[in-house]
């Protein structure tokens, strides 16, 4: 079986205007929106087109995170993958306890590829991914903005600082989305019944046997620092004015 | 005594502007010894011009053919080995060391801080989270190694000192040949470098094509910038990829930052919050860039763009 992986981490909706709160123990979370991860969904809709070209048999879902990921699975579900696994975290991981889990889950479930979000929108850490790679002793090809599958190996192109870089990769691997790598689909009503249907499995953590204990620890949560909101000017002269008077132009 | 290793990266026999960023950041550390890792096919420039940045005690030379063009895959092994001893291993926030460093830290099986923004001291760093929307204090652990990425734009490029002495290592590390380079296409151009350039004029999805997007590489030649976009601007196609600002882009902290056609999403705010003076022109008079801007000018960027040009 040709089976892809891919992650989908439940975090705060991007269209959310995130506030810390005052304690400064975290930020607010009652009562706001929460949603997959928008690189993850990215990550799933590359993986359903594959299959769609008859490149894979079968797309899984996973998540590590809290009972309430089941939603985010459920929509995986319903957009198109075959089967969704849990595995249930109260706690929030480090990444490199999450590459850990989800080895564990490819060592089950022995992908051909997995794909995941180059980074999640709420730690902003970009780390799981490669970590994943390095303890499956496997290859891996991040910020993907194109991907095809050619016989044993994948081709990917990489949004790098420089431009666009494409490198060949053996599989199984690890791919991790950049924002241009697709658009992902949505969901219609007809799926979301259909997708009540799909197995969807809840494991405990504990169970894994994974060191997961946390290494880091977070002291506080600040807000940034606001800027100024600066002067208006009336036309072009007065810009270039105020900017040679600024050393800004000569 | 805080002992650090620094991943320098390097490209066409050149150090990136970023390897200066991180020595400054390992600098600050209270009690660091910085060691800058080079890694290269040969690099002997690289690590001559490494060694000559002050705060550098040690460079570390490591030839291999492997080595370039870079690939995580190749180098993390290597890094791992060399990490053997150190406190701190860091690597700049770029795609270099964003691809690299986690594969390092798994290797190392140690923690990674992703995009340190500044030192409190040995073991408290400050990163933004929530595309910096909040700002993180972390506590990392001591008496094992700890992984960093350096936000180029938050520390100040180590100046010249030296020369350090540069040791050349030979390691017997088995390196996987299950990732191949194919090919890099990089559109050269003579203008500065957008993550380092003092100057930088962005165009955004205002501009309606990539035909008009030359409108901002005028104003840029006239000020001596770099060009930059928004993510908008990038996703129409008028500009490319690498050009991106934004928190899925560049984060940069030029001297001046002009946003031309730039709403001003919060995702490109990130990206140009430590830009020291921010101008923007836009039509529409309530964006959100004008919330930010030092300067800001309401109107027609087709008309006050080549005025602008004309006046400098």
């Amino acid at each position: 079986m040709r089976r892809i992986l891919v992650g989908i981490k439940r975090v705060i909706d991007y269209n959310v205007r995130v506030r810390v709160r005052p304690d400064g123990t975290g930020v607010v979370t009652e009562g706001v929106k929460m949603s997959a991860n928008p690189f993850d969904s990215i990550a799933l809709e590359e993986a359903l087109r594959l299959k769609e070209r008859g490149e894979a048999d079968e797309v899984l879902a996973v998540s590590v995170g809290p009972i309430e990921s089941q939603q985010q699975l459920r929509d995986a579900l319903a957009m198109g993958a075959d089967r969704a696994i849990l595995v249930k975290s109260d706690t929030a991981l480090e990444p490199l306890a999450v590459a850990r889990v989800l080895l564990e889950l490819v060592k089950r479930e022995s992908p051909r590829l997995v794909i995941l979000g180059k980074q999640a929108i709420d730690d902003d850490c970009s780390q799981t991914g490669q970590m994943l790679a390095a303890l499956w002793d496997r290859p891996q090809a991040t910020f993907a903005s194109k991907l095809e599958i050619q016989g044993d190996a994948a081709r990917v192109t990489r949004e790098i600082d420089a431009g666009l870089e494409t490198i060949e990769v053996d599989l199984p691997a690890v791919v991790t989305t950049d924002l241009r790598l697709n658009e992902p689909r949505y969901i219609k009503l007809p799926d979301i019944m259909k997708a009540k249907k799909k197995p969807l499995d809840v494991v405990e953590l504990a169970t894994l046997a994974v060191d997961v204990a946390p290494v880091l620890k977070v002291a506080r949560y600040e807000a940034p620092p606001q800027r100024q909101k600066g002067i208006m000017v009336k036309d072009a002269a007065e810009l270039v004015s105020a900017l040679k008077q600024r050393g800004l132009a000569s | 005594m805080t002992r650090v290793l620094v991943v320098a990266e390097h490209a066409a026999g050149k150090l990136n502007g970023s390897a200066a960023k991180c020595i400054a950041c390992g600098a600050s550390v209270p009690g660091a010894e910085v060691c800058v890792a080079v890694l290269a096919a040969d690099g002997a420039g690289v690590a001559a011009e490494t060694a000559r940045l002050r705060g550098v005690t040690r460079v570390l030379h490591v030839r291999n053919p492997a080595n370039e063009p870079a690939l995580a895959v190749v180098l993390a092994p290597q890094v791992a080995k060399l990490a053997a001893g150190f406190d701190l291993v860091l690597g700049p926030s770029t795609t270099f060391g964003k691809d690299l460093m986690p594969r390092i830290a798994a290797l190392l099986g140690a923690p990674q801080l992703s995009d340190v923004m500044a030192v409190e001291s040995a073991t408290r760093f400050r990163r933004p989270v929530y595309a910096g929307n909040a700002i993180a204090t972390v506590d990392a652990p001591s008496g094992r190694p700890v992984v960093a990425t350096v936000r180029v734009a938050s520390f100040a490029a180590a100046p010249a000192g030296g020369p350090a002495p540069i040791e050349t290592v030979a390691l017997d590390v088995p390196l996987p040949t299950s990732t191949r380079f194919v090919s890099v296409s990089a559109a050269r151009n003579d203008r500065p470098d957008l993550q380092s350039a003092s100057r930088v004029v962005s165009g955004g999805r205002a501009l309606g094509s990539a035909d008009n997007f030359k409108l901002i590489q005028g104003l840029a030649d006239k000020l001596g910038a770099a060009v930059g976009a928004s993510r908008a601007a990038v996703d129409a196609g008028y500009a490319p990829n690498e050009l991106q600002v934004g928190q899925t882009g560049k984060i940069i902290a030029p001297e001046l930052y002009v946003a031309i056609g730039i709403s001003g999403a919060i995702q490109h705010l990130t990206g140009i919050k430590d830009a020291r003076t921010i101008v923007a022109i836009n039509k529409d008079a309530e964006a959100p860039i004008f919330e930010v801007a030092d300067l800001g000018l309401v109107g027609d960027l087709f008309s006050l763009v080549p005025e602008i040009e004309k006046l400098l």
